[in-house]
């Protein structure tokens, strides 16, 4: 680790504009806008294109993952572009740690910058871990509790927008929705302290007004996204892989970004578990209290769509925990680690039998999570419907979309002889 | 409805990669199929194919469907099916019984299960082993695709072949041609491939069995693959089942489909006209990305090639001419070259042709030319070869020196420009890149076996495109609007072709694309520049790809500078050749090259054995010369050769380590095993490293500890079935076949935990393992049957502290084996952690003792810095064997970098092994008589980070890097250059 970084300074708060990767659309502009009201410049890159590969491929390794190398393209894009001054430009990378490359991004992200001549650009991790410091960005905790917030919301918001998307009569309703909430959300988000009953009050409104869109009767098969966090969220990662399902008439169903983070706070304390001796009793205990406050909080948030009784709410990351149990140990944590093999089970759990494990091409942490739990899991779940496609700068569209076809082939073939078996 | 009879027409319609299949159907009777290779142009093809079937169809209206990947586009306003879908449909209704089905397409591979939990799956992203992989290899022997066929059937050996990948199988058949191994084998051996690929890809685990059915093109009609399946999955006649319609399976499977889409009724009634105008207007969308044409116009071309034609060397004919003469041969991957100059350098005969996978009898025939030619006016005072084949040719011909091909392209490359800084050759396999500073080769640059956008990757493209390559090329030189394919290997690069013909792009956009592409691969893969300042100012291309102007122009366009392509591009490493035999020719010394009459009796002949100098057991090709003179190659050391010159004394840390490794517990049950019996252990991963760990805890538990042993091919293949991730690296899958071996020697009990971390030690950020090291254990216990009828052990353990492994043992083992206290597994642990140190110390004392004899004895040293786990002989493939016999002394990473403090690094240093590189380049660095050598595995993700620092740390003291990916490739013919290059240039 190179203990030379350049360093994000007070005063820099107020001359640079922070450059922030567009990993979810609906989630990260919550985030934008908070941060913004804690006095940053923010700008969210919303760039597509394949010279952002083209770009990243020039400036980092090509066998790296390739949300490195779209992430980084898409960076340096921004900054050759001329729309950005080098001298008053940040970088903010979300960075999460442990054994998995990709731990790396902040430091290839500076390794390229180095090479494209543009080193004085700093980079900041936003990491709970929280190993560099940049003292002008603040590792406040309003700012990261907002941040939560910004993240229950946008979960609320994605899962209703899908539910609603392929059935609206009128197209588009359900993202002018989320559009609409969002703008509103941040207001609130920002305006000094946030108070619970107000946030409840917010999320029985939200599912109202989802539910008050009108739609249509249709039988569309339904098919989760589960994968590495980028490529799972990002439509520049998966060549908007839910716009390709939606097409097909689809209604796509994404584990939310809560699970991830509640993923994080677990392993803490699933490690201290397995290793009591060498881990840290604090930080377990630390990790206890957050992790029931979590589970609370994605209670009250399920309690609300249950009672409105329009959508099927998220899945309980307690209920998630209990069905992995006999497939993926709590120890097996790089990456997404058992995660992902637990939301390929949580999917079969409520009915959606029909996957798409979206990796990127060589992912090391999904040989064993992903790919390495098909075959338990499809032993375990007979109907189950899933299908690996590989994201890397090389694979084609037609090639990916092909398979998904298959997949969607079987689903329907399956969803038919439901109905046939229901009717006799 | 229609109105000749009371039956329904249906049309279905498949169009794949390479062809397009027509079948109609009249209600239930099969009324016409057709097949047609469509050579990219998809639209024109299928409308032919339709006006043949017009007579059969009149006026009826008929309803229709379209499938296949390239059908994707010509769907828009016609119902589209999947078509393994379809296919799965079209057997569901045509035959009974039908356990499985295997189908082979132009690029993709499919599997159906009908039985026990119905599954269809397509191969990955990364796999050949299809139709397309089969005409590429046809088209590398020089022979169609039936010719191989018949060659095929009368095989009398199986090579081993990599069966992952084309780029990969392709490497294993190069060197075999080369070699003189006869075609019939190697033609069979490229159908097992395919098998194999399908069964270890496809299957993943699942058994085929039952009544199995093959359809596709590839198995319709080539009959050795068909052999090659049957008995490979050992069927008989009555569970083969290759139906008539086999080939048209999609089709049909289409047309049924049409009849049942329930869509508006303008599609569900059409007439032919109708149909074939939705073709003719289907709206092809633009494609994503296009660029620049390379020439604007006649002009900028005419000057182009002007400039180019002063890059020329001097000529003379043979017939007039009378004096000293040299011979220069490169027999290389694909093509041999002869260039024979004269006392000025002036070339007096050239030759440049494809291998034909016979270089021998190709020198042979053009060296009799050549005799012909000179009569007796001409003396030959001397000869070299270069090339893969350089030491066949050597021993065949009599040829004075061997040279490696870097030194010789340097050679020619100095006599056109002699300040060249930075020579980049593409040929027809390779691509080879070398800088030069103060006259010496000062960095090499070589493609790996995944990124080979050369020569016959072109050449493999206009053949499928029904083109010469000179045809195919010069198309791209206008092309209006090329192509941006990108820079991937060609296995992607197929696909992407496709997707963007699927986009109406023509022949002339892809050529200039693909042009584009294969320079792209050459910079930014191979060299890796971030800008053209890094490759030098003085630069000469050269090789035969680079004849092409299309790839020519692309480069100056790409990198923005003129460069030097001698008009003899293509002949440059026998040009070389040629000038370094007249540099160390000496007065009055004749050539020691065949004379005429020897060479007018010459005969060959080669046969193969397997030899027996060691576990690797190569696969040896014996060549037979006149006079009983012999040629052994194949083998990875020189033992195989039998001229073994290395003396058994000189260190080598990968023989000292495999050694103790495996004398620390037996590789069978043993009769009498400890009261708790014996307990296995895989040796690979990360059993490497901690074996003496592990077997003094069980030693001391009271278990007989078990070793799987060294890794081998067989080995590998025992588990290949289990694999679910093909992409993972060789090291982990080789796992699967350690895992069978320790069921199958009957060990109760296995043992292979998962460890998130590794050692501590105190030398980076963090100490973990890979995520593969660390948990491909959870991968094994999903995916491997076998693991269920033993106890298979795989805890979370660390090695933090003695009471934290302690604890983490006690807690796992006391489940099965309730007599085991606490005590127990803290004294076990105690004695293990002990036993661990004194192998690791020992390990450091040989290091030192090598550093000392090189010294002692003037020997450079090279670290073959790696993970533990390469020093398997299977996954190492034996380099250590091959740097001893270019006269190093050889020491792993793990032996030295206790010498070398940690380095500044710019990454994350957060891996136990990882960071043992960092400080054993960072030992190289320090000492001028030691080279690092790093060897990666091929899908390591972890070495995308750790290749660029360590090549920082060495580069920043002016030392070479060198990096060596291996995976399962068994030929070291590339390695080999690479590591001589290296020796070289020291």
């Amino acid at each position: 680790m190179n203990k030379n970084y350049v360093r994000f300074t007070k005063e820099m708060k107020a001359t640079h504009t922070i450059l922030i990767p567009n990993m979810l659309p609906v989630h990260f502009k919550l985030i934008r806008r908070i941060l913004e009201n804690h006095g940053y410049r923010v700008c969210l890159l919303e760039t597509t294109g394949a010279h952002i590969a083209e770009v990243g491929q020039k400036y980092v390794h090509n066998d790296t993952c390739y949300p490195a190398i779209l992430v980084i393209g898409q960076m340096l894009d921004a900054l050759f572009s001329g729309g950005y001054d080098p001298d008053k430009t940040a970088i903010l990378l979300f960075q999460t740690g442990g054994g998995c490359r990709a731990s790396n991004y902040v430091s290839l992200m500076r390794k390229a910058l180095e090479n494209a001549g543009m080193p004085q650009v700093p980079v900041i991790p936003l990491s709970l871990a929280g190993i560099e410091k940049h003292p002008g960005f603040e590792n406040s905790i309003p700012l990261y509790y907002r941040m939560a917030y910004g993240v229950l919301y946008g979960d609320l918001l994605m899962s209703l927008a899908n539910q609603t998307r392929p059935y609206e009569t009128e197209k588009g309703a359900a993202d002018a929705l989320s559009a609409k909430w969002t703008e509103k959300l941040v207001d609130e988000l920002s305006s000094g302290v946030i108070r619970y009953g107000r946030v409840k009050k917010n999320y029985a409104a939200i599912i109202r007004d989802f539910a008050a869109i009108e739609r249509e009767k249709l039988d569309a098969v339904r098919v989760g996204i589960v994968g590495e966090i980028y490529v799972k969220f990002s439509p520049l990662g998966n060549n908007g892989l839910e716009r390709f399902l939606e097409s097909e008439g689809a209604e796509v169903v994404v584990p939310g970004l809560l699970d991830f983070f509640h993923y994080c706070v677990y392993n803490t304390i699933a490690e201290y578990g397995l290793y009591p001796n060498t881990r840290s009793r604090v930080k377990y205990l630390g990790a206890k209290i957050a992790h029931r406050y979590l589970l609370r909080k994605q209670r009250d948030l399920i309690a609300a769509i249950q009672k409105e009784g329009t959508f099927r709410p998220m899945t309980p990351f307690d209920h998630t925990l209990s069905l992995t149990k006999d497939f993926i140990g709590y120890g097996t944590k790089m990456g997404e680690g058992w995660l992902l093999s637990a939301e390929m089970l949580e999917l079969c759990d409520a009915g959606v039998m029909n996957i798409v494990c979206a990796q990127p091409f060589g992912c090391l942490p999904n040989h064993i999570c992903g790919k390495g739990m098909m075959k338990p899991i499809k032993e375990a779940i007979p109907g189950a419907n899933i299908v690996a496609i590989d994201y890397d700068p090389g694979t084609t569209a037609v090639n990916q979309e092909n398979r998904l076809k298959l997949m969607l082939s079987s689903a329907r073939e399956a969803m038919e002889e439901e109905k046939r078996k229901a009717a006799e | 409805m229609s109105t000749n009879s009371g039956t329904m027409l249906s049309l279905g319609i498949d169009v794949g990669s390479t062809t397009a299949k027509l079948a109609v159907l009249d209600g239930d009777t099969l009324l016409h199929t057709s097949y047609k290779r469509h050579y990219s142009r998809i639209r024109e093809t299928v409308l032919a194919m339709l006006d043949d079937a017009a007579p059969l169809i009149g006026k009826r209206s008929f309803c229709a469907a379209v499938s296949g990947s390239a059908g994707l586009g010509l769907a828009s306003s016609i119902p589209f099916v999947q078509e393994v879908w379809a296919t799965s449909q079209v057997v569901k209704r045509l035959e009974k019984d039908i356990a499985s089905v295997i189908e082979l397409g132009g690029e993709d591979a499919k599997i159906i299960f009908f039985e026990g939990g119905a599954d269809e799956r397509m191969n990955g992203t990364c796999a050949g082993g299809t139709g397309a992989f089969i005409d590429q290899m046809a088209s590398l022997l020089d022979v169609t695709p039936d010719e191989l066929d018949a060659l095929a059937l009368k095989h009398k050996k199986i090579y081993p072949i990599a069966s992952r990948c084309g780029v990969f199988a392709k490497s294993d058949v190069q060197p075999l041609l080369n070699q003189g191994a006869s075609k019939e084998d190697i033609a069979a051996s490229i159908y097992q491939a395919v098998v194999n690929q399908t069964i270890a890809g496809l299957a993943q685990g699942r058994k085929i069995g039952g009544r199995v059915m093959f359809l596709g093109g590839p198995l319709y009609f080539c009959r050795g693959l068909r052999e090659c399946f049957t008995e490979t999955l050992k069927l008989d006649e009555e569970h083969a089942v290759f139906p008539e319609w086999g080939r048209n399976a999609v089709s049909l499977g289409a047309a049924l489909y049409a009849r049942t889409v329930r869509v508006s009724d303008a599609v569900d009634a059409m007439t032919l006209d109708g149909l074939k105008k939705k073709i003719s207007e289907a709206k092809l969308a633009p494609p994503a990305s296009r660029t620049e044409p390379l020439f604007k116009n006649k002009e900028e071309y005419a000057a182009f090639t002007a400039r180019h034609g002063r890059a020329s060397v001097a000529r003379s004919s043979l017939e007039g001419f009378s004096g000293r003469a040299y011979l220069g041969i490169d027999c290389g991957s694909t093509t041999t070259k002869l260039a024979l100059i004269g006392e000025d350098g002036e070339l007096l005969h050239t030759y440049y042709a494809p291998n034909r996978g016979n270089p021998v009898s190709i020198v042979r025939e053009e060296l009799t030319k050549i005799y012909a030619l000179a009569g007796d006016r001409v003396r030959f005072a001397g000869s070299a070869v270069t090339g893969y084949g350089e030491d066949l040719i050597r021993h065949a011909f009599g040829v004075d020196h061997g040279i490696v091909e870097t030194a010789a392209h340097y050679t020619a490359a100095k006599h056109f420009r002699p300040d060249v800084d930075f020579i980049l050759d593409i040929g027809g396999q390779d691509i080879k890149c070398f800088r030069i500073k103060n006259g010496a080769v000062d960095r090499i640059m070589l493609n790996e076996a995944c990124s080979s956008g050369c020569g016959s990757f072109l050449e493999t493209f206009a053949h499928s495109m029904n083109l010469t390559a000179a045809e195919f090329a010069s198309k791209a030189l206008f092309a209006p609007a090329p192509v941006n394919l990108g820079s991937r290997c060609t296995v992607f690069m197929n696909s992407q072709v496709k997707q963007s013909q699927k986009d109406g792009a023509t022949v002339e956009d892809i050529s200039a694309g693909l042009s584009l592409s294969v320079v792209k691969n050459a910079i930014y893969k191979v060299i890796r520049a971030h800008s053209p300042d890094e490759l030098g100012k003085s630069i000469v291309v050269q090789g035969g790809t680079f004849l092409n102007d299309a790839v020519l122009r692309a480069f100056e366009r790409e990198i923005g500078r003129e460069v030097i392509r001698p008009d003899i591009a293509g002949l440059m490493g026998a040009y070389g050749a040629a000038l370094y035999a007249k540099s160390k020719a000496q007065p009055g010394v004749p050539s020691t090259l065949i004379a005429p009459d020897a060479l007018a009796s010459f005969t060959h002949e080669s046969k193969t054995a397997n030899c027996s100098g060691c576990a690797n057991r190569c696969l040896l090709t014996v060549n037979l010369f006149p006079g009983g003179r012999r040629f052994i190659s194949g083998n990875k050391c020189e033992k195989g050769a039998g001229t073994s010159s290395v003396s058994a004394d000189v260190p080598n840390l990968f023989e000292f380590k495999r050694k103790a490794l495996l004398a620390s517990a037996p590789d069978k049950v043993p009769e009498k095993t400890a009261p708790r019996g014996a307990i296995g252990l895989p040796l690979c991963l990360g059993m490497y490293e901690l074996l003496p760990l592990w077997v003094g805890v069980f030693e001391t538990l009271g278990f007989t500890p078990v070793i799987s042993g060294m890794s081998s091919k067989r080995i590998y293949e025992k588990g290949q079935f289990s694999i679910p991730s093909d992409t993972a690296c060789y090291p982990a899958k080789i796992m699967h076949g350690h895992m069978e071996k320790l069921v199958e020697t009957g060990c109760p009990t296995v043992f292979y935990p998962r460890m998130t971390w590794n050692l501590d030690e105190k030398a980076g950020d963090n100490h973990y393992n890979c995520p593969v090291v660390a948990y491909y254990s959870e991968l094994l216990r999903g995916n491997m049957d076998c693991l269920k009828t033993v106890r298979f052990l795989y805890p979370y353990l660390s090695l933090d502290s003695e009471k934290e492994l302690a604890n983490g043992l006690y807690r796992e083992l006391s489940k099965s084996f309730p007599g085991i206290t606490r005590a127990d597994t803290k004294r076990a642990v105690s004695v293990g952690f002990k036993r661990l140190a004194a192998y690791r110390e020992s390990v450091r004392a040989e290091g030192e003792r090598a550093l000392a004899y090189a010294r002692e004895h003037g020997m450079p040293v090279m670290i073959l810095a790696g993970r533990p786990y390469h020093v398997d002989d299977e996954i190492g493939h034996g380099i250590d064997k091959l740097a001893l016999s270019l006269g190093f002394v050889v020491v792993s990473e793990d032996s030295v970098c206790h010498l070398a403090p940690s380095p500044d690094v710019r990454v994350l240093n957060q891996w136990t092994f990882h960071a043992r590189l960092y400080r054993a380049a960072a030992f190289a660095s320090e000492n001028p008589d030691v080279q690092l050598v790093q060897l990666v595995s091929f899908g390591c993700g972890v070495d995308a980070i750790t290749t660029d620092e360590v090549k920082r740390i060495l580069e920043a003291h002016g030392k070479y890097y060198t990096q060596i990916k291996i995976d399962e490739i068994a030929n070291l013919g590339a390695v080999k250059i690479r590591l001589r290059s290296l020796a070289a240039a020291l």
